[in-house]
C-alpha cells in the first residue's frame, strides 16, 4: 500500500511561505531605501567603509553553494545517491566558509568601536549610525537564514541516508534547496546595496 | 497512489552554465564600481540584482519547470512589494 503524496501541493506550501520571507526582507529593503533618500551623502560615505573583496568572495561562495544545492536535485533525480550527499556537504562546508567570513568581518568593526552603542559608532553623523545599524540588522538576519538553510539541509542529507529521500520522492528535498536559494536570492541584492553604492 | 508528473531532470551542464552567467554578472557589477555612472550607480546595481535574482528563481528554484501558477503567484506578491515602495516614496517625495 502506498501513502498518497501531493507534492505539488508541498512545493506551493513551500513558495508560499517563501513569500512571507521576501516581504520581511522587503520591508527592510523599504526601510533601507527611504533612510538612503533621506540621507544619500552618509549612506555613501558609510558603505566605502565595508570591504568590497570580502563581498564579492561572499557572493562566489553563496553563488557556488545554490549551484551545488541544484546539482544535488539533479543527482539525487538520476538516483546518485553518494554524488547528491557530496553535494549538499559542499554546500555546507561553502555555508560555513559565508558565516566565518562573516564573523571576521564583524569582529573588524567591532574592533573598532563600529556597532551600535559603541564609542566610535555613537560619534558618527546619524545618517552614517543608520546605515550601520541596518548593515548589522539586515546581514544577520541573513547570517541567521545561512544557519537555519544549513541545518535544513542536513535534514535533506538524513533523510536521502535513511531511503525516505529518494528518485521519485525528493519533493523535500527541493523544498530545502528553495529555502536555500531564497538565502542566496537575498544576498543578492544586500551585497550591492551595502558594499558597492557608494 | 503515486502521482507521477513528469519529473523533470535539470542536465548538469544547463546548472554549470547557470552558474557562470551568474558569476560574470557578479564581476559586472563588482566592476561597475571603478566607472563613475553618477546617477546610475543604484539603478545599474538594482538592475543587474534583479537580472541575477530572476535567472536563480527561474533556474535553480525550477521556476520554468514547474506549474505556472508558482510563477504568476511569485510575480504577484513581486507587484505588492513594488507598489509598496512606489507609494512609499510618493508619500515622502511630496511632504
Amino acid at each position: 500500500m502506498s501513502v498518497h503524496r501531493d507534492d505539488a501541493a508541498s512545493k506551493m506550501g513551500m513558495w508560499i511561505f517563501l513569500f512571507t520571507e521576501l516581504l520581511l526582507f522587503g520591508g527592510l529593503f523599504l526601510v533601507y531605501s527611504i533612510y538612503r533618500f533621506m540621507n544619500a551623502e552618509a549612506f555613501a560615505h558609510a558603505g566605502s567603509e565595508l570591504d568590497v573583496f570580502i563581498g564579492t568572495v561572499n557572493t562566489i561562495v553563496l553563488i557556488t553553494s545554490s549551484l551545488t544545492v541544484a546539482l544535488s536535485i539533479s543527482a539525487i533525480q538520476k538516483n546518485k545517491k553518494k554524488l547528491a550527499l557530496g553535494l549538499l556537504w559542499m554546500t555546507i562546508v561553502f555555508a560555513l566558509v559565508f558565516l566565518v567570513n562573516k564573523y571576521f568581518e564583524w569582529s573588524h568593526k567591532i574592533e573598532h568601536g563600529l556597532f551600535p552603542g559603541m564609542e566610535h559608532y555613537m560619534s558618527l553623523p546619524p545618517g552614517e549610525k543608520l546605515f550601520f545599524y541596518l548593515y548589522y540588522f539586515m546581514t544577520g538576519l541573513h547570517g541567521l537564514h545561512v544557519v537555519v538553510g544549513s541545518i535544513l539541509l542536513l535534514f535533506v542529507i538524513a533523510r536521502i541516508r535513511q531511503g525516505r529521500i529518494t528518485h521519485d520522492n525528493f519533493v523535500f528535498h527541493e523544498n530545502g534547496g528553495l529555502y536555500w536559494h531564497l538565502v542566496d536570492l537575498i544576498w543578492i541584492y544586500l551585497f550591492p546595496l551595502f558594499y558597492l553604492i557608494h | 497512489m503515486m502521482n507521477h508528473e513528469k519529473n523533470h531532470i535539470v542536465p548538469f551542464s544547463l546548472h554549470l552554465w547557470v552558474w557562470v552567467g551568474l558569476l560574470v554578472l557578479t564581476l559586472l557589477t563588482v566592476s561597475s564600481v571603478l566607472v563613475d555612472l553618477k546617477n546610475f550607480v543604484v539603478f545599474a546595481a538594482l538592475l543587474i540584482a534583479t537580472l541575477k535574482a530572476s535567472i536563480v528563481a527561474i533556474y535553480f528554484m525550477h521556476l520554468k519547470f514547474d506549474k505556472k501558477i508558482l510563477s504568476m503567484m511569485l510575480g504577484l506578491v513581486m507587484l505588492v512589494f513594488i507598489a509598496f515602495i512606489v507609494l512609499t516614496f510618493v508619500d515622502y517625495s511630496f511632504r
